[in-house]
């Protein structure tokens, strides 16, 4: 029992091998298997979690949300999705035909393709690859493109708008991302998920760095583009933005991958700064992992629909200026505070725990310094009495 | 043939299409596709060698940034779906030159390669995570690439100065003569 997956792979192997195939065309045709089977189960667990997160918002605007369709309403993302596929799929006139049907295939496949490098258990991972953290990054990006081509290939001006608040959006929050993605890199010594994961055995990486956690958390969040930075599908300015002409299934792609995406950030989440499948008696039952992981990822997953709930959606300009003036020179310093810290560390967990501690600490300060002394310059100028506009002076030209 | 041979030729047969179409096409955005399939091939081609890094980055960089701010700057700048400007410009002799002279350097390049005339694949003799390591080891270190890795530093970041310097609004004389 202590590799069910492993025993699988090998039985499956041994039974190809056994029908005069090649081992080599065998263990290919295994990892296409496996791949398969990963990615129908990811986009199969989207039932689940539409649902989930539909019961969850209910309750957090008392309400009861789906519950007509089978016990609690479980059945009711398979009637929503029965009536999607029936949809006739019709491309606009003027669009790019080729484009626009391409470009939910593209978000969905960063959506799932992101979970081959998610480590499950131990020795549960679709594949575990020394450049695990550039690939989510990496794969990541796949899916901004496919957001700006279906803006572009939709001919139609609200589309464009959307495309163009998500580039502006998902490109600049990608920058304090890939610099968080930096400490649990560093903390570790590698960038294997594996690796990370192991290296949060003594403790997790949510205790030695707590603000690059919860800086990483954001940029997810901006990432996923929900609320509050659901700018890029804003329903009530663009008329839902990038996604306007897409109907039937080519719009449910876009609805998969963002409620996969949801629970993606907690399963990111858990792997980089909670530890993963790590817990209490997981090296005697490495099946317990399973557990722990999805306990810990449902936990981020919540918190994500919480704060979806429970915040208004953020301007624009606003938006951008969290982004470049506050989380990107936030997330530069944590790289330079826990380089430096890191190499000061004793050998011993004690102490490096409250020298990175020490480091967060001073991050937090340092922040907390900069926003007092920002907030005081604003209060300052409001405070000032109110003088006369100006006349207006047309330039004599 | 082996199953790697086979996703070999396929894969360099997609890049070498989508590199073609990049220079055939007529519509801007349709180019950059074809240029993110010839990139994807590329990183694909990576991963056949096991170079995972390299391949990663090509991804991240080439696709995720690159192509992505030339698809923006297109949207941005042209009329949305109809676009068909000319195809060549005064200057195609050069850059057709240009690109054959890049050619024959690299095929130059290629044929002092001592695996040229091997005739099945050998094994890497290191581990791809120690590779990895010594990479990241090679451009801090003084005596191999730490000079080229801080010039390409300082030029990126003249660049990041100097495209705020021009994006940035002149001092309008309207504000200025709002001020008390």
């Amino acid at each position: 029992m202590s590799d069910p997956f492993g025993q699988i792979s090998r039985f499956l192997l041994d039974l190809l091998t056994g029908w005069g195939l090649e081992p080599g065309l065998a263990a290919f045709l295994l990892k296409l298997l496996g791949a398969a089977a990963m990615g129908t189960l990811a986009l199969l667990s989207t039932f689940l979690f539409i649902w989930g997160e539909r019961k969850l918002l209910a309750r957090i605007q008392i309400r009861l949300g789906p519950n007509r369709t089978g016990p609690f309403g479980i059945l009711q993302t398979v009637a929503d999705f029965a009536k999607l596929v029936t949809k006739e799929l019709i491309v606009p006139s003027g669009a790019d035909r080729v484009v626009f049907v391409l470009a939910p295939i593209l978000v969905v496949m960063s959506a799932v393709a992101v979970w081959a490098v998610v480590p499950f258990a131990p020795r549960f991972i679709g594949t575990d690859i020394n450049v695990a953290v550039l690939y989510i990054v990496a794969i990541g990006s796949i899916g901004i493109l496919g957001i700006m081509l279906a803006g572009w290939s939709s001919n139609n001006k609200f589309a464009l708008l959307g495309a163009f608040r998500a580039a502006a959006q998902l490109v600049s929050y990608e920058v304090p991302m890939v610099l968080t993605l930096l400490i649990p890199t560093l903390l570790s010594g590698s960038m294997g998920t594996v690796a990370i994961v192991e290296a949060q055995r003594q403790m997790p990486f949510l205790i030695l760095a707590p603000v690059p956690a919860l800086l990483f958390f954001i940029s997810s969040l901006a990432e996923n583009g929900r609320a509050p930075f659901d700018l890029l599908e804003a329903e009530s300015e663009i008329a839902t933005g990038f996604n306007v002409e897409y109907g039937g299934l080519m719009f449910g792609m876009f609805f998969v991958a963002e409620f996969l995406h949801a629970f993606t950030v907690g399963a990111l989440t858990t792997t980089l700064f909670l530890g993963g499948w790590l817990g209490p008696g997981v090296d005697r039952y490495p099946i317990l992992g399973v557990v722990y992981f999805f306990g810990k990822s449902l936990l981020v997953w919540f918190t994500v629909i919480w704060v979806r709930m429970s915040l208004p959606r953020i301007r624009i300009d606003q938006m951008l200026a969290f982004n470049w003036k506050f989380l990107t020179p936030l997330g530069l310093a944590a790289v330079i505070v826990f380089a430096v810290a890191d190499k000061l560390t004793p050998p011993d967990v004690l102490g490096r725990t409250l020298i990175l501690l020490a480091g967060n600490g001073l991050l937090a300060v340092g922040t907390l310094a900069a926003l007092w002394g920002y907030a005081r310059i604003k209060r300052r100028a409001a405070a000032l009495p109110v003088r006369s506009t100006p006349p207006l002076r047309v330039s004599p030209s | 043939m082996t199953p790697a041979q086979i996703v070999f030729l396929l894969i360099a047969a997609a890049t070498l299409l989508g590199a073609v179409l990049v220079v055939v096409s007529h519509n801007l955005v349709h180019a950059a596709l074809w240029l993110i399939l010839s990139l994807a091939g590329v990183a694909a081609l990576f991963v056949l060698l096991e170079a995972a890094l390299l391949a990663v980055v090509q991804v991240a960089i080439y696709i995720g940034a690159i192509a992505i701010l030339i698809i923006f700057a297109v949207m941005l700048t042209r009329r949305v779906m109809a676009d068909s400007g000319p195809q060549t410009n005064r200057n195609w002799w050069a850059a057709a030159l240009a690109a054959l002279m890049i050619f024959s350097g690299l095929i130059v390049v290629f044929m002092q390669l001592p695996a040229l005339g091997a005739t099945q694949t050998v094994p890497l003799a290191v581990e791809s995570e120690a590779l990895v390591e010594d990479l990241g080891r090679a451009l801090v270190d003084v005596n191999r690439f730490v000079v080229p890795f801080e010039v390409a530093s300082v030029l990126l970041l003249a660049a990041l100065i100097g495209s705020i310097v021009v994006a940035r609004p002149p001092d309008s004389p309207a504000e200025g003569e709002a001020a008390p």
